[in-house]
């Protein structure tokens, strides 16, 4: 007898759908799996049949063929034991093979017969939703994020027992609740009230946020630069459920979340003795890396300039694309890579430069210093800040603004941006290109003769000029100007990155 | 045009072929280049003599003037009635001097007044920040700067001529149509548009430790003043200070801050007598006489209360951050009132991307 059911592969962060097909016929007692399963999924052979004998069913002794369809893909993991377990019995004819046609299922299986904890379940009920599947079995655990696919019947179940008795319509599934949609718990996340001083950084922060500007952070050890960098996720405006998702899904497949949507934008912060590959994914199979696990996010390098360069340097296509491809062997995989890129770097070798004598550094060792940083990296930097010491009065004065406040205010000024740039292929000031620039941002008089002066006597170069123009477009949509005025260019230049000086000696 | 002669070219032939033993007697260097060639090679040939002497004699000049143009140089040599009549001064003048970016402009140039800018590669930003805007003041009063084209002080000076659009001297430690050091290829490349690049050592040969205070004699007699920005207790631009001393030329030196080692070297030649030089009229005064020569104005725009108060705070050496607080200014205030300092040519943005004020 044959028996087929749905289940699905996933391939980077994507499905794909694998047809399992069981076939039981007369002979000496035999199991084998075919279709370029791996290890994980040959041995589920042995799962699979403790786990039928301990949820009270019988293993045929017969000879079982299981099959994985399509042949070419390469099925890796346990996740296949579930829908090889629930084929096998419909093929014995202990559960009606029929109902098993409007189902995919997923999940590992212990010996006792227990589904496990499975990462990657939303990836599997898009696929199943997708594919036209209307019903889902999943490990209980993972029942509240695969219910997050709209369209879907979800049951969540403990047992292999469990599943087939929802196969077979006994009992009715367990439906879990749907998770609300976004509603983050803001009170744990750290706030830009607790912060004291750093006024500029502040701006800086603010600006970076409402235009999607990269930032670079500057100054001594211990003055507050990654205190700093992890408050930028706060005052990004509030995910969209579609955002949600997209980095729910990466999250459950990289095995980092198990429960619900995620409401918090990542803030992935990787040390800096990762290697290329953990950056932006790669491995065998390929894994997302840290910068895809930053999509919708923030990714923050800190000690920027301890990174190897080639790992920065592979840093530039998701930071060009939003994506990252990943090639191995004849496939290609896509990693969704929009993050906010903030980096933080000491200002030279001994870290005190213009903060006090104790700096030694000659402008020699400052260059060399910034030698190291990746120039195409430094290139996708719209703004630079020098973050210093707080005085002695500004530690024990009130915070500047909370994360609350300066959230409204970005996202005012993202809406404004949004109306703008309604039809072209930027949706924040910083994906601004050189057409758009030119099209969308409009100075008054003043501002047109500073940034020509600024220009004139060699402080920005063209490239220098196009950034400096995105980010005072976005400091005159903070402002609420329709056009860029003289102190919103001014503050663009004040805060725009320096051109490495050995280029221009 | 000129030409270098026979014996000359050989001579600085065997300079070239024996750069590598010269390091042994790098602390008499000076009286080393005084020798002829035979006296070279029993001095430091070792091993080598009879073979060197073979070689020598096999030395085709034409040869020696070809590989010379095909660098893109042109030569002079001490035989020449043309060769800069300072360089004269020196015990053993270069034999020959080879120069890229032009040999009758180089001419000229050395006729104009040269002034030579020195100072220490680990440069703080206030001492590369006073370079530039010497080496600026001083091109645009028509005097021609010369330096080493080092890191720090050095390149600091040649690029603030060249903004100022005036030629520019750099006499190179190792052969004068390689930048040395190498990472300024650049500054290198505008310095022999507009001015020359200079050196004794015949092309493609290696720099050694012994070429750097040759090169310094080089330019303490080229230039009719000295001047040290800044620089340690023991520093090459002393070396520099040293030989214009024995040459009579006039020295200077740019104060520094008594607290730092960095620029303990330059505040001891003023303790020692050197002029005092706190700004391009100081060296005009020094060389032309007191009054004879005036700097060009400062034509930056008058600036307002405000940014003068912010200016004066940064004068002070306080951070930037401490200094827009003191003068009471909103952040973005601040920042912006930055920028337009820096529009103003008051301020400038230095390697580390912080502010120096521009003298």
């Amino acid at each position: 007898m044959l028996a087929r059911i749905a289940t699905f592969a996933i391939d980077g962060v994507d499905p794909r759908q694998v047809s399992v097909e069981v076939h039981i016929r007369p002979g000496l007692p035999a199991f084998a799996i075919v279709g370029l399963a791996d290890t994980a999924v040959r041995e589920s052979r042995d799962r699979i049949h403790s786990a039928i004998l301990n949820s009270k069913f019988e293993f045929p002794s017969r000879r079982i063929t299981a099959n994985l369809a399509p042949a070419f893909l390469r099925k890796v993991g346990p996740g296949f034991d579930a829908a090889l377990a629930l084929a096998v019995l419909a093929a014995s004819g202990q559960i009606p093979r029929d109902a098993l046609a409007a189902y995919a299922v997923f999940g590992e299986l212990s010996l006792g017969g227990e589904l496990r904890d499975s990462p990657g379940a939303l990836v599997v009920a898009e696929g199943a939703r997708r594919a036209g599947l209307t019903k889902l079995i999943v490990p209980r655990e993972r029942a509240r994020e695969a219910a997050l696919v709209e369209g879907l019947e979800v049951a969540g179940v403990p047992t292999l027992r469990a599943a087939a008795d929802v196969v077979r319509g006994a009992r009715p599934p367990e439906l879990p609740e749907a998770p609300s949609a976004a509603a983050p718990d803001r009170a744990a996340e750290p706030d830009l009230a607790d912060v004291r001083g750093h006024a500029l950084p502040m701006l800086a922060l603010q600006i970076a946020a409402a235009g999607g500007h990269n930032l670079l952070l500057e100054g001594p050890p211990g003055t507050g630069k990654t205190m700093l960098a992890r408050r930028l996720p706060s005052i990004l405006p509030r995910m969209t459920r579609a955002e949600a998702i997209e980095v729910t899904r990466i999250h459950s497949v990289a095995g980092l979340h198990a429960d619900g949507l995620i409401g918090r934008r990542p803030f992935r912060a990787p040390h800096h003795t990762i290697s290329p590959s953990g950056l932006v994914g790669g491995g065998a199979p390929p894994k997302p890396g840290e910068a895809t696990l930053a999509h919708r996010g923030v990714l923050f390098l800190d000690e920027l300039s301890e990174f190897q360069r080639s790992t920065l340097d592979a840093l530039r296509q998701p930071l060009e694309d939003g994506s990252v491809a990943i090639v191995r062997g004849q496939r290609a995989l896509v990693f969704p890579t929009k993050f906010m890129l903030i980096a933080a770097t000491n200002p030279c070798p001994c870290g005190f430069a213009g903060i006090d004598d104790r700096c030694n550094c000659g402008e020699a060792d400052i260059r060399r210093h910034r030698r190291k940083l990746s120039g195409p990296l430094l290139d996708r930097m719209d703004l630079l800040v020098d973050v210093g010491r707080p005085s002695e009065r500004e530690l024990t004065s009130g915070p500047i603004t909370s994360s609350d406040s300066a959230r409204r205010r970005v996202a005012d000024a993202r809406e404004r941006q949004r109306a703008r740039l309604d039809g072209t292929t930027a949706s924040c000031n910083g994906e601004m290109d050189a057409r758009t620039v030119r099209r969308h941002v409009t100075l008054d008089e003043p501002a047109e003769q500073a940034l020509a002066r600024a220009y004139s006597v060699g402080a920005l170069s063209a490239r220098g000029r196009h950034r400096v123009l995105r980010v005072a477009r976005t400091i005159a949509d903070l402002e609420g100007h329709e056009r860029v005025s003289h102190r919103d260019l001014l503050t663009a230049l004040g805060l725009r990155q320096q051109p490495d000086l050995a280029s221009a000696a | 045009m000129s030409e270098a002669c026979d014996a000359c070219l050989t001579w600085t032939w065997l300079l070239g072929r024996m750069a590598g033993h010269l390091d042994h007697a790098r602390a008499r260097i000076a009286a080393v280049l005084e020798l002829d060639e035979e006296e070279l090679i029993a001095a430091l040939g070792g091993d080598l003599g009879t073979d060197l002497l073979r070689e020598r004699d096999a030395v085709d000049p034409a040869r020696q003037r070809d590989r010379c143009s095909q660098a893109g140089l042109q030569v002079v040599c001490r035989c020449d009635p043309a060769y800069p009549v300072r360089l004269r001064d020196l015990p053993a003048p270069p034999r020959v001097l080879h120069v890229g970016g032009g040999l009758d402009r180089f001419l000229e140039l050395t006729a104009r007044d040269p002034v030579a800018i020195v100072g220490s590669r680990a440069a703080s930003s206030y001492g590369t920040g006073v370079a530039r805007s010497l080496g600026a003041a001083l091109g645009r009063a028509g005097m021609t700067v010369v330096s080493g084209m080092a890191h720090g002080i050095d390149s600091a000076a040649h690029v603030g001529a060249l903004d100022a659009l005036a030629p520019t001297i750099a006499v190179l430690p190792g052969p004068a149509e390689r930048p040395y050091p190498a990472s300024r290829r650049a500054l290198h490349r505008r310095v022999v548009r507009t001015g020359a690049a200079v050196s004794e050592l015949p092309p493609g040969t290696p720099v050694r430790r012994w070429m750097f205070p040759a090169r310094n004699r080089i330019i303490a007699a080229l230039a009719a003043m000295t001047v040290v920005v800044e620089a340690a207790e023991r520093s090459g631009s002393l070396v520099t200070a040293g030989f214009a001393q024995q040459l009579g030329r006039v020295i200077g030196a740019v104060p520094g801050q008594v607290t730092r080692p960095q620029t303990a070297g330059s505040n001891a030649l003023l303790a020692a007598g050197a002029t005092v030089v706190r700004g391009p009229q100081d060296v005009l005064d020094a060389v032309f006489g007191t009054g004879m020569r005036a700097a060009t104005e400062d034509d930056r725009p008058e600036l307002t209360e405000e940014l003068a108060l912010l200016l004066a705070g940064l004068a002070d050496g306080r951070g930037t951050s401490a200094a827009l607080i003191r003068a009471g200014y909103e952040p973005d205030e601040g920042i912006a009132a930055l920028a337009s300092l820096e529009l103003a040519g008051y301020l400038r943005r230095d390697g580390g991307g912080r502010y120096a004020v521009v003298p």
